[in-house]
């Protein structure tokens, strides 16, 4: 087991990539299989729950499980699992979670049998600027596939459905289909999206989150129809159940994972199982056994109390991790802390694009902390909170202890960190004894 | 303050869905709840491609960032426009206009393909990106206007140059400014204002959000009625200081970059 805690995973990758510039290519041909995730929001997810069926299936997987979505992230995983003598065993899958911009260099060295794209969404402008320029840089990573692989696409993101245009190979497309998904919210703020090809607007029967939904555009253009598929989606406790539709036939999933967002997960997992051939029990056992991504709605206890992470990283991730805390009635103990170091995004004006306002009556109490925490009270203050019962502190171990000393033992404390400070508490939470260890598997 | 007429504003974003990066609708929130903590009674208003505009019934216009090429798809209905919202400001019409809002409404802006979009010119600037291979302007920013810090960050690909005569509306203490050359924020105009602060910028600048709404209640009420009351700012003025620390202090802080 690695040090508790510890969630950067690339130094090692930084290491071999100087000495080595080609280390991850040569060792990726080895690989029996490649799976690449990459999209805006879920990757990490995705990719755990792929790794997991996978080895529900009996194979040897290779797996970036901490977030390392770099090209180094990647080169330490493969370099992570191979032997003395610098090779990997033969057989072996790799499940690569990849960074939106990495996409293009990571595929050129570990080429990929499948790709799955999940979404694109309005994330850290500062780092990757415009939407257009990742969906720029994806089309050029296409060209460069492997002509066998197969690109998986979640159909019901109309940025990710028009990739197929610029794609001669297969294509396997996943999606919702169930009339009874209830709209997004009012106060939801999205990005208008249009064609890039024929500049028609996307239009929506149904919009379920951010630019996802059952769309369609004045000329004609419409979703096509996914061949996996999530029907019947109902919410259990803290889990989604659902119908999952695969090619050969249909199996009911019960997975442990709250919200719409998580469903997306188990699709798009579920859709790059299906090319690498798993069948579809094997699939459903998979989804049903996943357990929590780092910081990821896990649970952890500390001192007798429960504590829940919510990751948010951008107003889409963080609209869907508060949805999942709205259920009528409920209230929260809420600890938010708000980073602004690279991995964040420095710029923390995407709070203002949350909708934090449809929250406010489901906070029991607040604390507030991370190296922007007085941006985040104000933005907080704004949308209705009740004021913060202690002071805002830039330290988030501060921060930590003062939440946790203003909640009853019995209460759960839910936190909701960006990723840096996802990493800092949970860090802190590791020192303090949280029982639930993290899941290198 | 002028007794007991109720004083009443009229805010009119303009391309609310299309000019929305960066938290820009913080600005209108801000505004908004300025005025309801005062008893004065703010109506905000979207006005998207196509909609009708009054004028006559406006006192203070937003205008938002966006994408290039949300830029582009607003640039012919903005035009449009171009002689309402010039006379607009003539009568001293309010106007905040941020980061891709503030360059549309200068002369012209050449996008990073070389695309000119035609501006409606009310401030006497011309915007222009160098091009993809030269980096973005981004970071944290802190500028000087009337003796007073504003806090915000800037993220911009294109560099706007003010004309001779063409007031700014601050000196950059931190940051790039209009180009991260002639130290320049922003440009003003009778009451409009142009900046690629955002943050959204209102929220955290109290003082900068009064102003707006004192200039735009005297045009309005009359100047004995641009009073306003003082309001508890300390969740506001904390984000304030936290913004002028990063900024001032910070790894990434652009004043060490200007002079390096």
């Amino acid at each position: 087991m690695r040090a508790l805690g510890s969630g950067g995973t690339a130094l090692p990758g930084l290491v071999v990539e100087r000495l080595d510039a080609n280390a991850a290519g040569r060792l990726a041909q080895r690989l029996s299989a490649t799976a690449l995730i990459t999209g805006t929001n879920g990757k990490t997810t995705t990719a755990a729950m792929l790794a997991r069926i996978l080895r529900v299936d009996g194979r040897a997987v290779i797996h970036n499980s901490s977030g390392s979505n770099l090209m180094r992230g990647v080169t330490a995983s493969l370099v992570a699992a191979a032997s003395p003598l610098g090779t990997l065993p033969a057989g072996c899958t790799a499940v690569l979670e990849t960074d939106e911009a990495a996409l293009p260099a990571i595929a050129r060295a570990a080429p990929p049998s499948v790709a799955v794209f999940t979404n694109l969404m309005r994330d850290q402008l500062d780092r990757y600027g415009e939407i257009d320029s990742i969906a720029l840089r994806w089309a050029d990573a296409l060209k460069g596939f492997p002509e066998n692989a197969t690109i998986a696409l979640n159909v019901d993101d109309p940025l990710i459905a028009s990739l197929a245009s610029g794609w001669s190979g297969k294509c396997l497309r996943f999606g919702i289909e169930d009339p009874n998904v209830p709209p997004a919210p009012e106060g939801e703020i999205v990005d208008a999206v249009w064609d890039p090809v024929t500049r028609d607007d996307f239009r929506y029967s149904r919009r379920y989150f951010a630019q996802l939904g059952r769309w369609y555009t004045d000329s004609g253009a419409q979703r096509p129809t996914p061949e996996i598929a999530a029907e019947q989606i109902a919410k259990g406790d803290q889990s989604m159940q659902f119908v999952l539709h695969l090619p050969e036939g249909s199996t009911s999933i019960n997975l442990p994972a709250e919200g719409l967002y998580s469903v997306y997960n188990a699709l798009a997992a579920a859709s790059a199982a299906s090319v690498l051939g798993v069948p579809g029990e094997t699939i459903r056992d998979g989804l049903q056994q996943h357990k929590a991504a780092f910081g990821r709605q896990e649970e952890l206890t500390v001192e007798g109390r429960r504590i829940r992470i919510l990751l948010g990283k951008n107003p889409s991730g963080m609209n869907q991790a508060l949805r999942t805390l709205q259920q009528p009635g409920e209230r929260h103990h809420l600890l938010v802390l708000l980073n602004d170091g690279i991995a964040d995004g420095t710029d923390v004006s995407w709070i203002w694009d949350v909708d934090w306002e449809s929250q406010a009556d489901h906070c029991a109490s607040l604390t507030v902390g991370g190296r922007r925490a007085a941006d985040m009270a104000l933005r907080l203050e704004y949308a209705g909170f009740p004021a913060p019962k202690t002071p805002v502190s830039n330290d988030i171990g501060h921060a930590l202890r003062q939440a946790l000393d203003a909640i009853p033992k019995s209460e759960q404390l839910v936190i909701l960190p960006t990723y840096t400070a996802m990493l800092d508490v949970r860090q802190r939470l590791g020192r303090m004894g949280a029982s639930r260890l993290w899941d290198v598997a | 303050m002028s007794g007991t007429e109720a004083r009443t504003l009229n805010v009119a974003v303009l391309y609310p869905e299309l000019l929305n990066l960066y938290g820009d609708r913080g600005n209108a929130r801000a505004l908004e709840r300025r005025c309801a903590a005062r008893g004065i009674d703010a109506t905000v208003s979207g006005i998207d491609i196509g909609d009708d505009w009054s004028p006559e019934d406006t006192d203070i216009v937003l205008v938002g960032g966006g994408q290039d090429r949300e830029q582009r798809r607003v640039q012919a209905d903005l035009e449009r426009r171009g002689d309402d919202l010039r006379q607009y400001v003539n009568d001293d019409g309010v106007v905040l206009a941020v980061c891709g809002g503030f360059q549309l409404f200068g002369h012209h802006y050449r996008g990073w393909d070389g695309e000119i979009m035609e501006g409606i010119g009310i401030f006497d600037a011309v915007a222009a990106h160098p091009g993809p291979q030269v980096a973005r302007c981004v970071g944290n920013v802190v500028v000087l206007w009337e003796g007073e810090t504003v806090v915000g960050f800037e993220n911009h690909g294109g560099r706007t140059y003010l004309n001779d005569g063409q007031e700014p509306f601050a000196d950059v203490v931190s940051g790039f400014g209009n180009n991260g050359g002639d130290g320049l924020e922003g440009a003003k105009v009778k009451n409009a204002f142009g900046t690629y602060l955002h943050g959204a910028v209102l929220p955290k600048n109290p003082r900068l959000a009064d102003r707006l709404l004192a200039l735009a209640i005297a045009r309005r009420h009359g100047p004995d009625a641009a009073e306003l009351a003082p309001l508890d700012d300390g969740a506001a003025l904390r984000a304030h200081a936290e913004a002028l620390h990063t900024a001032l202090s910070g790894k990434e802080s652009a004043l060490g970059r200007r002079f390096a």
